[in-house]
């Protein structure tokens, strides 16, 4: 029952023997099947023929979870608690309180996992192996954490913003905690949502309110949240002080976190400059004088996509593709360049994209050892008969 | 015993996870050591997917970290078999 190739866009030929031996489609409750690859915890990849549309469907949108104690909540007595010891006033909230006393806002942005892609790393590492499909793009609406902060008051020491879920560990596992920074906080794009796609939230996805952090990886998009702790102190639990660590200096970061870093690491923040060919795909034939259509996303952190470059000829010679509708700048992006095949033999096919402070994709891994930020551009080869 | 290591997950867990009870590890020497102590906190999946690359240096690494950090509760004098038969069928000997 090996999952089909073409739900995972050429990972295949990358992604460790186990994982190819062992993952298998599979549906948890309310979702589509999606490429399993641990039960429990959840961890669910999208089948990149999602991503032919601009917005990811909540049923196949990625599952991931660290810990498996992930209770139902129920919307009716859900509450967020607001405290920590630099807030002036504590608060506690509920979901009427949400929707009727703050202003409601939307929001397109992507959800990409840190992780996404890890199951490329070369040499391997250990933790799950994604494919290609740790991610997903939607419309998230919800109120803005800026306004319910100002609201509970913030002291002048405020230093990290700490975001709990109702979701723990099994035993004594470290619970999933997470901090950003006082100023990321108060970014006015940063929101708590309790809709995506027009819908409610998926349980699997944070219901009934997660956190949407845009342009920064998933680890911070608190599910299920329930407390929101402003803090004077840096947050040292475990999921902050030791995982989701980047060796300092290796990748461009504009946005850092500087009450995190130490001397030789930094929390991962941005999500990189990426793209992603959905055609052709790798070992395709095509008839000589046939119409090929080269396409797929871009995105970044949210500076925006500037162009994507499309080479036909394995990287010698480079065109620009023709970007699709802008839905915002925490969007993805789509993208297509077309060419005529006019002579037979092999193609090499690639796709590179920069965003409009100049960032760009890297020819060669930059290899870490959690396995994040593979922003590789990829090769897809194709036969013309 | 595998009937009753399923009862308690279940006593355990919140949710229930369905397609788990499919997995089945390898055989060899350790195979029910590792399945009694690896499948409390998470399916055992989580092995076959970190296979195959680790030697048995990573896998003694992987297991400490389970122990050290997750407060897996494995006695300590079951890792050197517990790493022993990861290296040997979900691993790699260098
Ligand atoms: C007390 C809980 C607990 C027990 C018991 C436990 N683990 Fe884990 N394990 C975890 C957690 C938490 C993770 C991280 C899960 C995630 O991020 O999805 C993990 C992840 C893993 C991973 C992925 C690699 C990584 O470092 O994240 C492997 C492989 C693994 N465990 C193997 C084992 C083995 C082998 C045993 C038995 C010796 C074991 N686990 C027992 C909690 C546990």
């Amino acid at each position: 029952s090996a999952v089909d190739p073409r739900l995972l866009g050429g990972a295949e030929k990358e992604l460790p023997s186990g994982v190819l031996e062992e993952q298998v489609l599979e549906a948890l409750p309310g979702k589509k099947p999606l490429i399993k690859k641990t039960y429990r915890a959840p961890n669910y990849e999208t089948p990149v023929t999602y991503f032919e549309e601009i917005f990811t469907p909540n049923e196949a949108f990625f599952v991931r979870y660290h810990l498996s104690n992930i209770p139902m909540v129920d919307e009716k007595t859900w509450r967020l608690r607001i405290g920590g010891d630099a807030v002036e006033r504590p608060l506690e909230l509920s979901l009427d309180d949400l929707k009727k006393n703050f202003e409601q806002v939307e929001i397109v942005a992507l959800c990409q996992c840190s992780g996404n892609r890890r199951g490329l790393m070369k040499p391997h590492v250990p933790g799950v192996q994604w494919g290609y499909g740790a991610m997903g793009n939607a419309k998230w609406k919800g109120v803005r954490l800026k306004d319910i902060l100002n609201k509970a008051g913030i002291k002048a020491n405020a230093l990290e913003v700490v975001l709990n879920g109702a979701d723990g560990p099994v035993l004594n596992e470290p619970d999933f905690v997470k901090s950003i920074p006082i100023w990321k906080a108060l970014d006015e794009n940063v929101i708590l949502a309790y809709e995506m796609n027009d819908q409610p939230l998926p349980h699997w996805n944070g219901f009934p309110v997660r956190v949407v952090v845009p342009g920064w990886t998933a680890t911070y998009w608190i599910k299920h949240i329930v407390s929101i702790d402003v803090v004077s102190q840096p947050y040292k639990g475990f999921w902050m002080a030791t995982a989701y660590r980047l060796p300092l200096g290796k990748f461009p970061m504009v946005e850092r976190f500087t009450s995190q870093e130490t001397a030789v690491n930094t929390p991962i923040t941005e999500i990189v400059v990426n793209s992603l060919m959905l055609h052709p795909r790798d070992k395709q034939i095509f008839r000589r004088g046939q119409v090929i259509e080269v396409k797929g996303l871009a995105w970044d952190a949210g500076y925006g996509i500037k162009m994507v470059e499309v080479s036909i000829d394995g990287g010698k010679t480079w065109r620009e593709a023709e970007l699709g509708k802008d839905y915002g700048r925490f969007s993805w992006r789509q993208w297509k360049y077309t060419f005529k095949a006019d002579k037979k033999g092999k193609y090499v096919i690639m796709a590179k994209a920069t965003n409009r402070i100049g960032q760009t994709q890297t020819f060669e891994l930059i290899w870490n050892p959690a396995g994040y930020h593979h922003n590789v551009v990829q090769r897809v080869e194709i036969n013309v008969v | 015993m595998r009937k009753l290591i399923w009862l308690g997950l279940m006593a355990i867990s919140v949710v229930c996870f369905s397609g788990e009870e499919s997995i089945r590890l390898k055989d060899g020497p350790g195979k029910e050591l590792v399945m009694n102590s690896c499948a409390t906190c998470h399916s055992l999946d989580y092995i076959q997917m970190n296979s195959v690359f680790m030697n048995k240096k990573q896998w003694e690494a992987t297991v400490n970290k389970m122990v050290k950090t997750f407060k897996a509760p494995v006695d300590e004098k079951d890792i050197p078999a517990i790493v022993e038969y990861l290296t040997n069928f979900y691993g790699v000997r260098q």
